[in-house]
């Protein structure tokens, strides 16, 4: 009530008794009393001026906030008086808080955040379910002769648009702007209001704008405009050449708008309407599967009846097309669950790894208080003794772990930032990564954090000091034989717990790390060191004809090989590790006609004679197609072994049969002239039969150039750029890139997955180790006077070296045990995304068990060494 | 030394509030006043005690029933007045109220005169 002016009320009353003194000592005096007198009996009268002022003092206080912040002020004088101890502890908390704080963040920002677009619930990505020769594969895209019935039949349950993500234009170089290859989507016109965002200047689509015949027209995105046009509004309504066609900016996105799949990352700087923009023929296509497909469920839809009904169309879609590469099945997800499928696995787990920190860091700051507890047993002892409230006791203990929390939790919010600041850079590839930040939920998220923490770690080592034990400090003080030996127990039990979840994260890291190193060190088919890939892609209205492009080609590549410094060079369509690049279901000529739906899908790439030998790809059998077989003669392919192996399973020799592509009777059929070894189109997939035909001719507008030299290859990249620019330069060269940033980029995931996880154990590691280290030289300290008197009595050095080391690795082998036993339970749930690593590889689990025994050993040996080295007469003076 | 029977130091806790402010009713007074006029009033049977005095003073004035300045005392001397306020008027007539409710309930039960019970 008056809590806060209770001093200047004190100060009041003592006026008032000094008034109410004088008057009594004259009433006293005026009845004839002495001096003297007067003021003993106005004394007496009074009573004692201490007590009431105590009284009023009481009266003015609210009890428990008084208490608190007294117990407040001591425990900042206890946690001062032992520096060491507050960083240590605050610094554990901070790493616990921090990680977790950091984690929770992206996974909130991440996973669990709705999309930015209008009523994010009801939207939906469609894919079909489809077959193929490695197994059945789900979420694959869509053809658009398909969707085109989808949308019809689907009209009264959901709006559907369709998407094409993985488009490209060159953007030509105009006003003193270089050429640039920029990342496009195609879209239907009604791909924006279905996902409800309107451009921030200009407008959408219309259905006018998405028709063969339509002027050409593009939206910007906000990035793309803000760099090329430094964000100047008259943007809308100018001419941009892409392709080298003019189109007309009719749009510009927000800032906020991004689109992401499992396919695609936010990565579109333009949009064009796929009606205009695809080649017509690819509209009315089954079997050419291009697409996305998003639905916006109407009031009541769910997906389930959309898929069913979907399904039910797709399986007479399939009878009307029976082409091999028709899928027959039709599958969905939320927007949501196909933009993060790939990050959700990883980021759990790493919020479990952090949260098994967590717990470790409050077990030991736990483990700490308790020691402490301990080592003031005989104060705690007096205090009760002396009347000293056991709740009075208890909340000091818990105010002493809520100080260490605070602190641990603001320098965690510190260091959340900070790795937030780092993970933003470090993976700007990740979908929604632009989504991440600190916000109100995760502050209280951290004030949650923070209060658990306290609890949890102060009650344990406030409930260690059970009211038995504290008298029982006072008698056991005197002899400390046995000293403290119970609350030992209770911390040899906590650590059981830290050593048992630092198994199970050793496990998780090492299986990661494994994965990862098998991942790295994949064979991609090819020598990888010194190899320079860069792409171009000739717009067709300025090389029209095949022999303009071949023509092109031809002269790039022969003076890209006579540039000092190049060893070899190539061109192919698609280098090893950059991906799919295109496939096509196949057949033998020569062999009977495959049933119906059935084929070889067998990958596709271009690639001119002399790139075999530039990459490293070895001739197993016949021959390279020459530099004659072009254009129209170039009907002569070159498998690989995988290849041979899915046309050829009878064993026979390939050489001089025949491919053709499709499954019909009709069409141009290519001789098979020789067998080369295989490549990975991408590091962590299995190898794909492939087959490598002439790129001068069969259709080939773009290439890669690779460029093979004997050292420095990134030294190359500007002159071969500026023999590109030289033959055209409006022409832009994109992902300019060694095979090894190539594999890097790949790799990234599991690099950035296993390091973390790794750190996390080793965090896990060290606190357990300190935990052990502490326990034990706790006990060590406790058994002084024992470990003296055995000494004296004779006892052997080693002996005593052996019985306290044993009584340090007992929680450490039972904690080992029981983590061992969890991590084959737990690893189960990261199979995923492990590549080539079983969950229950034994040997990550041996070298996870020699590592913790090693690192248990060494933490256990200083103190037992210690204890073993006494001198028996200091130790027995030390009562 | 003030004489603390047991039943004269009950009924002073909870009456000592209304007693209080039913001696403010004459007009302000400091602390010293009130004790001697409730002293006086009552032939001296009830002796207030300071320690409870002042913090019923202090309570009176946090729930607003009275008021309190520093003023000069008859002898010149610095002292604290206390006023009644409306709000404890209105306290005094309610506490009033029930008390003569109270002893005329408990007037009744004890019979018009009290038994001479011997102990």
């Amino acid at each position: 009530m008056s809590w806060f002016r209770r001093r200047k009320a004190d100060e009041d009353v003592v006026e008032e008794m000094k008034f109410y003194l004088a008057e009594e000592i004259d009433e006293n005096i005026a009845r004839g009393m002495s001096q003297n007198e007067a003021r003993r009996r106005a004394y007496v009268k009074l009573g004692h001026p201490q007590q009431v002022r105590e009284r009023l003092w009481r009266q003015n206080t609210i009890a428990l906030l008084d208490g608190m912040g007294r117990d407040l002020s001591y425990a900042a004088r206890t946690l001062r008086r032992s520096p060491g101890f507050t960083l240590v502890a605050a610094l554990v908390m901070a790493l616990g808080i921090g990680a977790n704080v950091a984690l929770f963040a992206v996974v909130r920002s991440v996973l669990l955040n709705p999309l930015p677009y209008r009523e994010p619930g009801q939207l939906y990505s469609i894919f079909e379910d489809g077959v193929d020769n490695t197994g059945p594969t789900r979420f694959m895209p869509v053809d658009a002769g398909s969707f085109g019935e989808w949308k019809k039949a689907a009209a009264g349950t959901a709006e559907m648009a369709l998407v094409s993500p993985w488009q490209q234009y060159n953007v030509s170089a105009e006003g003193g702007k270089l050429p640039e290859q920029v990342d496009a989507a195609w879209c239907s016109w009604n791909f924006f209001s279905t996902l409800g965002v309107a451009p921030m200047l200009g407008r959408a689509f219309m259905e006018a704008d998405d028709r063969p015949a339509a002027a050409a027209t593009v939206i910007l995105s906000n990035a793309f405009w803000k760099r090329r046009y430094g964000g100047d509004p008259s943007a809308v309504g100018r001419q941009l050449w892409m392709d080298a066609r003019p189109y007309t900016v009719i749009g510009v996105m927000p800032e906020s708008f991004v689109y992401a799949g499992s396919m695609a990352g936010n990565t579109a700087q333009v949009w064009t309407p796929v009606g205009h923009d695809a080649p017509p023929v690819l509209m009315h296509e089954y079997s050419d599967h291009e697409f996305i497909a998003i639905a916006r469920l109407k009031a009541g839809a769910t997906l389930t009846g959309l898929l069913s009904q979907l399904n039910a169309l797709q399986r007479q879609i399939k009878i009307d097309h029976p082409e091999a590469s028709t899928h027959d099945k039709v599958t969905g997800r939320t927007m949501l669950d196909d933009a993060v499928s790939e990050y959700r696995t990883s980021l759990w787990v790493l919020l479990g790894a952090t949260g098994c920190v967590l717990l470790i860091a409050c077990l030991n700051v736990a483990s700490l208080l308790v020691a402490r507890t301990a080592a003031r047993s005989k104060e705690l002892a007096i205090r009760a003794a002396l009347g000293g409230g056991r709740w009075r006791l208890l909340r000091e203990r818990l105010m002493e772990s809520f100080l260490l929390s605070m602190m641990g939790g603001a320098a965690g919010i510190v260091m959340a930032w900070g790795a937030l600041e780092w993970l933003v850079k470090t993976r700007p590839e990740m979908n929604r990564v632009e989504a991440i930040a600190i916000d109100g939920t995760v502050a209280a998220f951290t004030v949650g954090m923070v209060v658990v923490c306290a609890c949890f770690a102060g009650l344990i080592s406030a409930l260690s000091a059970d009211s038995k034990q504290i008298l029982g400090g006072l008698q056991e003080g005197t002899r400390g034989q046995s000293a403290g030996s119970a609350r030992a127990g209770l911390r040899k039990g906590l650590l059981v717990l830290e050593v048992g979840l630092t198994v199970v994260l050793l496990v998780g890291a090492g299986l990661l790390l494994k994965s990862y190193q098998r991942l790295k060190n994949t064979d991609l088919g090819v020598p990888v060191d010194n190899v320079l890939t860069m792409h171009f892609s000739l717009p067709d209205v300025r090389y029209k004809e095949a022999t303009q492009q071949v023509a092109f080609m031809e002269k790039l590549i022969g003076h890209v090989r006579s540039l000092p410094g190049v060893q070899a060079a190539g061109l192919v369509s698609a280098a090893p590790g950059q991906g799919w690049g295109g496939d096509s279901v196949m057949s033998v000529v020569e062999h009977p006609p495959m049933p119906k739906g059935q084929g070889l899908d067998i990958m596709l790439r271009g690639a001119d004679p002399g790139y075999f030998s530039a990459i490293g790809i070895r001739l197993l059998k016949g021959r390279y197609y020459t530099l004659d077989e072009r254009l129209e003669r170039a009907h002569v392919v070159v498998l690989t072994q995988s290849a041979v192996k899915l046309c050829f399973p009878g064993n026979e020799d390939p050489i001089g049969r025949h491919l053709r592509v499709g499954t019909g009777t009709d069409g141009p059929s290519y001789e098979i002239v020789g067998v080369v070894s295989d490549t990975r189109w991408t590091i962590s997939e299995p190898v794909h039969p492939t087959l490598y035909w002439p790129i001068y001719g069969n259709d080939y507008s773009g290439a890669t150039v690779v460029v093979r030299s004997t050292r420095n290859v990134e030294s190359l990249a500007v002159p071969v750029q500026k023999v590109i620019g030289a033959m055209d330069a409006d022409l832009p060269v994109s992902n300019v890139m060694t095979l090894r940033e190539t594999i890097g980029k790949t790799t990234l995931g599991s690099a950035f997955d296993s390091v973390l996880v790794l750190g996390f154990a080793v965090i896990a590691l060290v606190l357990a180790a300190a935990g052990l280290y502490g326990v034990l030289a706790y006990l060590v300290t406790q058994r002084t006077s024992e470990i003296g008197i055995r000494i004296a009595l004779g006892a052997q050095r080693e002996g005593v070296l052996r019985l306290m080391l044993l009584d340090g690795l007992r929680p450490a082998l039972v904690g080992l045990v029981v983590g061992l036993a969890a991590s084959a339970a737990v690893v189960q749930l990261i199979r995923s995304m492990l590549y080539q690593t079983e969950p229950l590889d034994a040997q990550v689990f041996a070298v996870v068990a020699a590592i913790l025994l090693i690192v248990a050993g060494v933490a256990c040996m200083a103190p037992a060494w210690r204890a073993s080295r006494m001198d028996p007469m200091r130790a027995l003076r030390m009562e | 030394m003030v004489k603390r029977t047991e039943p004269n130091a009950e009924m002073l806790k909870g009456t000592l509030d209304m007693m209080i402010l039913r001696t403010l009713v004459t007009g302000d007074a400091h602390g010293h006043t009130i004790a001697k006029v409730i002293e006086r009033s009552s032939e001296d049977v009830l002796e207030v005690e300071q320690g409870s005095l002042y913090p019923a003073l202090h309570r009176l004035e946090d729930r607003k029933w009275v008021s309190s300045y520093w003023g000069v005392s008859e002898n010149n001397r610095k002292a604290k007045y206390y006023k009644l306020t409306a709000l404890g008027k209105k306290q005094l007539v309610h506490e009033t109220a029930r008390w003569r409710q109270m002893a005329r309930a408990i007037a009744l039960v004890m019979g018009e005169t009290v038994p001479e019970v011997e102990l």
